[in-house]
């Protein structure tokens, strides 16, 4: 016997995609309800007190991406938005020295010249070009792609629409954009840097989420997407969210929740109800039944299509699309409680170099021969890390004096060979904690406790197939026209009143809310 | 040789910008860090402190302190308790508003007046005829203001005295060892207060703010972002909003409290008990309505901005320092109907906001006006709206 309730739209999982469409949903007069499996909403963007007073951000770490029109459209403020923009961007050297960025432009070419006097003005080249890039495209990331493979007037009007676009582009941007989509971000540094930290430092940011060195073509793409972030304007500019990312799902759960959307906890969908391809409605695990004229699933592409919905469902071809889409996972996390902060011995007595990214990847060489092993089905000897230290710019993260520490892992493979990642777990985490420990001698009397969070943890708890951060890979032809398959990504499915909204979807991954907010204008368009 | 305050010789070990501005023939800081942004974030939410030392404090002492203050300064003071504060204004015969300050009320026959620019000469001119003493402790006293989320955390641990303290309400206790004098007070529109020390104490008592401060991320923040905290407060500064009237050349730059958004510190004043100084004309404006501005918050829509440059060709890049001009208003028709005193982009609330002056038949919140900027080398209108002040308002300010 099971209980039967009404809505007029689900949304499957309370991610920040989730939560961001229902709140739009909710905002045009839907009464919404969001299912989300676990005891909190969040999906991968969650704190957690692992410790009395600390807080990790056991997932997603930072915001760049988060549209600023969802800030303001849904008017996030009054729910508690508070970015914390970082300050710095610290690279420690092999050889002890280090490359650090600050928020002087003044100072900044003092320090790229202390490494390299060409590149001082090299890298005001590569930001100048890299930003009109960025303005070029950015209508296209805010947008819905059109249907290349549709007869709807509209879709063509979008073509034609984008045609225009690109016909009004400079030569030169274009060219540059195509670059950077088809290119590796090593050789594209190539054209404008001489430094190696310089260019790793540049190459680091290609290297989050993919499977891929910053010399694989195709790094260039995963660059450019990352840095179409901003902060209060501020182009690729990176901030944290007070509370940890966590507490920027919070405030989108408090904006969903004012506009009128309930949240369910504790809630598993099992499998969409419907009837001659029409959706009616979902069944979670317990066999609670809701029914609705639209569910909207923020889940990645493989479980929208091939767990949630039943796949005899839909045509053969999408199928065989979404069983070929690539996951493949390569990220983990190793989070730190600390009794205080590392010590650079070059930067002794300082910590203004924390007040951001610390990106242990010190040279281009260093991160291609750390995904190398991926290649092979390993994680790395030295692995490349992106670790912050949150505390220090909002004191709420843990307790007077101590800290946390968030440490993204890369080019740790979802599948190892001939290993499982329950043996391998504290082997990896003690290559991370060796590596750090090499640039802050300080670093091992420092940890009161450490989470290890491998690709295998990422799937089980967020849901993530494979544990890929952006629910599904960022290649071309997982992109644009084809996220997640070709005359899909327009956010809508073959089942009447089923959409996608998760980042599997158009423009992609990171805590960019994007997917959300583009799809809940198509379900509203649709009138259902 | 510019003085320095105090606080100087720690002040100049933080500053990494080197940037410093003159407050009174003090070196006073623009900035410590190398970007303001993030001494705004440190009080926003931690805590940050700001020397203000400059400000001239003017002892009011005697049998007549109480009807001098009530006669010089226009909220009424005879409801004032010791142990309390308050914010007031002075206006001339004409109702015009001369300056701006914090009254501390230490006893039945004690205050303390501090205020931005020097006064001592006009209270003393006024007094002559009162059994009262001015006495100038401007440089008796170091001060700074302690301000943010985590400010009453870092002073109960040197003190508990103000954990009870009220908002306005200030006390008399210790800090190592030394005599302070602690108000909840500030500029930022936050949780915050105001600590006054002996100056020749003024770095031992700083040390153990710093000290105790450290675990809770304090940090000192210079005028940028004190600019910036006190325009999303609402909080109208001199030399910006308004000048004293007294040294106005015109009647344009004469301002009313009514038309700087300040009538509300009036209450009372129908009663005749009290002939405060421009009581006559502040009465008279508001019987004929001749009040020609209403102060008024603005704000800009963030896709306004971001399409005002986007449509030209440039990147919109939002600035948080406020501007160091006036921003002409326009209604519907490209009529003239007032300007913006300060503007800035808030990063908190994440748009353009500003402090402005409007004609009273604009000031309805939800108006919809235009705000002159420049892009592309030419004046450009972008649509703003009206709204109330403050534009930020924590409930742990008063809490």
């Amino acid at each position: 016997m099971s209980d039967t309730f009404s809505y007029d739209a689900i949304v499957i999982g309370g991610g920040h995609n989730g939560l961001t469409n229902a709140a739009y949903l909710a905002k045009a007069g839907k009464k919404v309800l969001v299912l989300e499996q676990r005891h909190l909403v969040g999906g991968a963007a969650i704190t957690e007190e692992l410790r009395p007073g600390f807080q990790f951000t056991t997932f997603s770490y930072a915001l760049s991406l988060l549209r600023p029109e969802i800030i303001q459209e849904l008017d996030l403020v009054r729910y508690g938005f508070m970015p914390l923009l970082m300050r710095s961007h610290f690279a420690p050297m092999e050889n002890g020295d280090y490359f650090l960025l600050g928020p002087d432009t003044g100072l900044n070419r003092q320090e790229i010249a202390r490494h390299s006097k060409a590149d001082v003005d090299g890298m005001e080249r590569f930001e100048h070009d890299t930003a009109r890039v960025r303005q070029f495209l950015r209508p296209l990331f805010d947008s819905i792609p059109p249907n290349l493979f549709s007869d709807d007037p509209a879709d063509a009007e979008k073509m034609a629409w984008l045609l225009k676009h690109l016909g009004t582009g400079d030569k030169k941007v274009i060219h540059d954009t195509v670059r950077l989509l088809t290119g590796s971000i090593a050789d594209f540094c190539d054209d404008y840097l001489e430094s190696d930290i310089i260019k790793a430092t540049i190459c680091s940011a290609a290297c989050v989420g993919i499977k891929l060195g910053p010399m694989s073509p195709g790094s260039g793409m995963n660059w450019l997407y990352l840095s179409m972030g901003e902060h209060d304007g501020l182009g690729g500019a990176w901030s944290f969210h007070k509370g940890g990312n966590g507490g920027f799902t919070q405030v989108l759960a408090r904006a969903a929740t004012a506009y009128g959307a309930e949240i369910r906890l504790n809630s598993h969908v099992d499998h969409l109800i419907t009837d001659k391809g029409e959706v009616k409605g979902v069944a979670l695990q317990d066999g609670t039944e809701f029914r609705a004229p639209i569910v909207v699933s923020s889940l990645d592409p493989r479980r929208t299509f091939l767990e949630i919905a039943d796949p005899r469902e839909l045509p053969a071809d999408l199928v065989e699309t979404i069983q070929r889409f690539r996951f493949q996972g390569v990220s983990s996390k190793v989070n730190f409680a600390l009794d205080g902060l590392p010590e650079y011995p070059a930067l002794s007595g300082r910590t203004d170099q924390y007040l951001g990214f610390i990106n242990m990847a010190p040279t281009v060489e260093y991160m291609e021969r750390a995904y190398d092993a991926a290649k092979y089905g390993w994680y790395s000897e030295r692995p490349y890390m992106d670790a912050c230290i949150q505390s220090l710019m909002d004191p709420d993260m843990a307790p007077p004096g101590k800290h946390v520490m968030s440490c993204y892992v890369m080019y740790t493979p979802y599948e190892l060979k001939d290993s499982t990642w329950q043996a391998e777990r504290e082997n990896m985490a003690d290559r991370v904690q060796a590596t750090i420990q090499s640039f802050f001698p300080n670093f091992n009397d420092l940890v009161l406790q450490r989470e290890i969070v491998t690709p295998d943890i990422i799937e089980a708890k967020t849901g993530l197939s494979e544990g890929n951060i952006y629910a599904g890979e960022f290649f071309p032809h997982q992109m644009y026209f084809f996220r997640p398959a070709p005359g899909y990504s327009d956010y809508r499915t073959p089942i009447r009143g089923y959409y996608q909204c998760g980042s599997g979807t158009h423009p992609g991954g990171c805590v960019i809310g994007a997917p959300g907010r583009l799809a809940s204008f198509e379900v509203l368009r649709d009138g259902r | 040789m510019m003085r320095t305050t105090p606080f100087h010789p720690r002040l100049a070990e933080f500053s990494q910008s080197q940037m410093w501005g003159n407050w009174s023939g003090y070196l006073s800081a623009v900035r410590y860090d190398l970007s303001s942004k993030y001494e705004y974030f440190g009080v926003r939410n931690a805590a940050g402190f700001f020397d203000t030392s400059p400000l001239h404090k003017y002892w009011i002492r005697g049998r007549d302190a109480e009807l001098l203050c009530s006669f010089v300064f226009a909220r009424d003071v005879r409801t004032l308790k010791p142990g309390r504060a308050q914010y007031t204004i002075w206006c001339d015969d004409a109702g015009f508003v001369m300056e701006d300050g914090v009254l501390f009320r230490f006893s039945a026959d004690e205050f303390m007046l501090t205020a931005a620019e020097p006064n001592f000469g006009f209270l003393k001119k006024l007094s002559s005829r009162y059994d009262v003493e001015i006495v100038d402790a401007t440089e008796d006293y170091a001060s700074l203001a302690l301000q943010g989320p985590r400010s009453r955390d870092i002073l109960e641990v040197l003190t508990p005295d103000i954990s009870g303290l009220r908002y306005f309400g200030f006390t008399e206790t210790k800090i190592a060892n030394t005599p302070v004098i602690i108000s909840r007070t500030g500029f930022s529109g936050d949780l915050g207060y105001e600590v006054m020390m002996p100056a020749a104490d003024a770095l031992r008592v700083l040390d153990e703010i710093l000290e105790a401060g450290h675990p809770h991320g304090i940090r000192p923040y210079g005028d940028e972002a004190l600019g910036m905290t006190r325009i999303e407060a609402g909080l109208p500064l001199i030399g910006v909003e308004f000048n004293s009237s007294r040294y106005a050349w015109t009647a344009e730059d004469r301002f009313t409290p009514d038309e700087l958004g300040l009538g509300w510190l009036l209450k009372g004043i129908e009663d005749d008990s009290r002939p405060f100084i421009g009581r006559d004309a502040i009465l008279r404006e508001r019987t004929d309505g001749s009040s020609r501005w209403r102060t008024v918050g603005i704000t800009v829509a963030w896709s306004d901005f971001y399409e005002l440059f986007d449509s030209r060709g440039h990147l919109a890049v939002p600035d948080e320092i406020p501007v160091a001009w006036e921003s002409m208003l326009y209604g519907a028709n490209d009529e003239r109907i007032g300007y913006a005193t300060s503007f800035m982009y808030s990063p908190v609330l994440q748009r353009h906001i500003g402090i402005a002056r409007v004609k009273p038949m604009y000031a309805e919140p939800g108006t919809d006006i235009y705000l002159e900027q420049t892009v592309n080398h030419e004046y450009i209108n972008v649509r703003a709206t009206v709204t109330t002040l403050p534009f930020y308002n924590p409930e742990r300010k008063t809490a």
